[in-house]
C-alpha cells in the first residue's frame, strides 16, 4: 500500500517501556501507529510483553516510560474509545449472556430497554441468537469467546483490543472463529489490535503484523501480508503469499528461541 | 443408605435415634435422660409459658444484634484484607487467632468491660460469629479472578461499581458459607453468654432446669435451640445453593 494512502493512526505507542517491581523490563522503548480500520497483530514469543503492552495502550497498566495516544489526545487509563477481549472471556458467571453482553453499557448506566436491545443485537451478529438467556457455565469454550466479543462491540468503541482471544479454545472453533471475526470486522469497521503466538494466525487476519523481540520487548520488524482475502479460507492458507510471510516471519522467531 | 441389602431411606436414622431414646429413657438407666415422648410433652407446654415466650424474644434480639453487626464488620473487614495487602498483614494474625481461639475464656472479661446485662450477650455472639466471616470472604475476595476486575475497569466502571458489581457477586460464594458457620458460633455465643454472664433468657432457664432436674424441659429447650441453629443454616445453605451454579465455574 502507497504511503499516500495509509489512514492516519488512531492508536499510538511512544517511548513505551515497562520495568516491572523486581527490575525485569518487558518493554523497551515501543513506537509504534496503528492506523485507523486496520487489523493490527503484536506477536512474538512468550515472555515479549506483548500482553503488557496490550494492556498499557488498554490502559489497564502504566508504563514505565512514554505514552499513549489515541486520536493524538494522549490518554492515562481505560476509555470509552477502546473495549477489550480477554484471552480467559473474563465473563460474569452470575449473569447471563445477555447480561453479559450488556455489562459495558451497564456500567455507563444506559436504560435496561436499550442496553439489551443493543445486546440482543450483537449477540445474533456473532451467532449466538437464542443463547440470550443461558449462563457462562452452560456454553462452549468458542462460544465464550463470542460473549466476550459481542459485549467488546456493544459498546461501540473504535479500537478494539483482543487479548489471544482464541488460544484457550480448540483449533476447529479457532479457525471458524477468525473468519467470523474477519467478516464481522469487514462489516464494522474497528481498528483492531490483535495479540497472538500463533504465526499462522496472525498472518492469515493481520493487515500488518508487529513481531516483537524477546525480553526486553522491542519491536523487531512490520510485515503487510499482501494476500487477497477475497477468495475462500482454504485458497487462502495454500495461497504462496501466506505461505512465504509464514516462513519469513518463522526464520526470525527461530532465531530468538535459541 | 444400605443396610443387610435394604435400602432405608435416610428419615429412618433419626427415627432409629428416637426410639432408642424412648427406651433409654423408659428404662430409668440414666436420670439425666427422660423418655423423648415427655420431652416432646414438655416441649409443647412450655412455648405456651409466658417466661419462655419473653426468653426466646430476648435470646432472638440479642443474636440478632450480635448477629447483624457481625455480617457487617465480618463482611467489612474479608473486603479490606481481601483488597489491601497491608491490611491483611495487620489483622490477618489477629483474625486467626480469634477464629481458633477458646472465646469461652474470654466472656468473663468482656463481662468486665461491657456489664452484666444484654451488651456482653451481643458483644459475646458477636465475637463468636465474625472471625469465621471475616476469614470465609477474605477467601472469597482475594480468589477473585483478575481479569474479572480488569474487565470491569476496561469497560469505565467507577470503584463502586467494581465492588457492588463484580467483586461482591463473585465472592458471594464464600461469603454466604461464611455466614452460615457465623450463625451456628453465635447459636453457641448467644446460649454461653447469657449462662456465664446474667444467667438471663434462655440461660436462666437452662440453668434453672439443670439445678432442678427438669431434664423434661431441659431437653426440650435444648432441642427449641438445635432446631434455630439448624433451622437458620439451613435457610442459608438454600440461598448458597442458588449461587453454587457458579461457585465452581469462576476461573
Amino acid at each position: 500500500m502507497p504511503l499516500s494512502e495509509q489512514p492516519p493512526d488512531i492508536v499510538e505507542t511512544r517511548g513505551i517501556s515497562k520495568i516491572y517491581e523486581g527490575g525485569i523490563q518487558a518493554l523497551e522503548g515501543v513506537d509504534l501507529g496503528f492506523p485507523q480500520g486496520q487489523m493490527t497483530t503484536l506477536l512474538g514469543p512468550s515472555g515479549c510483553g506483548k500482553t503488557t503492552l496490550l494492556k498499557i495502550i488498554a490502559g489497564l497498566l502504566e508504563p514505565s516510560e512514554g505514552e499513549i495516544r489515541v486520536s493524538g489526545v494522549p490518554v492515562a487509563g481505560p476509555g470509552p474509545e477502546r473495549a477489550l477481549v480477554f484471552q480467559d472471556f473474563a465473563l460474569m458467571p452470575w449473569a447471563s449472556v445477555l447480561r453479559n453482553v450488556g455489562f459495558g453499557l451497564e456500567l455507563r448506566g444506559v436504560a435496561k430497554a436499550e442496553r439489551e436491545e443493543t445486546a440482543r443485537r450483537y449477540i445474533d451478529k456473532v451467532g449466538l441468537a437464542g443463547f440470550e438467556g443461558r449462563y457462562p457455565h452452560e456454553l462452549s469454550g468458542g462460544m465464550k469467546q463470542r460473549v466476550g466479543l459481542a459485549r467488546a462491540l456493544a459498546v461501540n468503541a473504535k479500537v478494539l483490543l483482543m487479548d489471544e482471544p482464541f488460544s484457550a479454545v480448540d483449533e476447529q472453533t479457532r479457525r471458524q472463529f477468525q473468519e467470523d471475526l474477519l467478516r464481522l470486522l469487514s462489516v464494522e469497521k474497528k481498528t483492531v489490535i490483535f495479540v497472538t503466538h500463533s504465526i499462522e494466525e496472525a498472518v492469515y487476519i493481520s493487515d500488518r503484523i508487529v513481531l516483537l523481540s524477546p525480553r526486553p520487548g522491542r519491536v523487531s520488524r512490520i510485515f503487510h501480508p499482501a494476500i487477497d482475502r477475497s477468495r475462500t479460507s482454504d485458497k487462502i492458507r495454500r495461497d504462496a503469499a501466506y505461505l512465504d510471510t509464514v516462513e519469513e516471519i518463522w526464520q526470525i522467531v527461530r532465531q530468538y528461541l535459541d | 443408605m444400605n443396610l443387610f441389602g435394604l435400602r432405608i431411606p435416610f428419615a429412618v436414622a433419626p427415627l432409629l435415634w428416637g426410639v432408642l431414646w424412648e427406651i433409654v429413657g423408659q428404662s430409668g438407666t440414666v436420670f439425666i435422660i427422660p423418655p423423648l415422648s415427655s420431652v416432646f410433652v414438655s416441649l409443647f407446654e412450655l412455648v405456651q409459658r409466658g417466661n419462655f415466650q419473653a426468653a426466646a424474644w430476648q435470646t432472638l434480639t440479642s443474636f440478632s444484634k450480635g448477629m447483624g453487626l457481625a455480617v457487617v464488620v465480618g463482611i467489612a473487614l474479608g473486603f479490606l484484607m481481601g483488597r489491601v495487602e497491608a491490611a491483611n498483614r495487620l489483622l490477618g494474625m489477629w483474625v486467626n487467632i480469634f477464629a481458633s481461639a477458646p472465646l469461652s475464656a474470654l466472656v468473663p472479661v468482656l463481662m468486665l468491660l461491657f456489664g452484666l446485662g444484654e451488651t456482653t450477650i451481643i458483644v459475646t455472639v458477636f465475637l463468636f460469629a465474625v472471625w469465621i466471616i471475616i476469614l470465609d470472604t477474605f477467601a472469597g475476595v482475594s480468589k477473585v479472578n483478575t481479569s474479572l476486575v480488569e474487565m470491569g475497569r476496561s469497560f469505565g466502571a467507577t470503584r463502586v461499581q467494581l465492588y457492588v458489581k463484580l467483586i461482591f457477586w463473585a465472592a458471594l460464594p464464600e461469603i454466604l458459607a461464611g455466614i452460615r458457620l457465623g450463625l451456628i458460633r453465635g447459636v453457641k455465643g448467644v446460649v454461653i453468654g447469657q449462662l456465664l454472664v446474667s444467667v438471663v433468657a434462655f440461660g436462666q432457664l437452662f440453668a434453672t432446669y439443670s439445678r432442678n432436674f427438669m431434664f423434661d424441659e431441659f431437653w426440650a429447650l435444648a432441642i427449641v435451640m438445635f432446631a434455630f441453629a439448624l433451622g437458620l443454616s439451613g435457610l442459608i445453605g438454600k440461598l448458597e445453593q442458588r449461587v453454587e451454579y457458579y461457585a465452581g465455574t469462576r476461573d
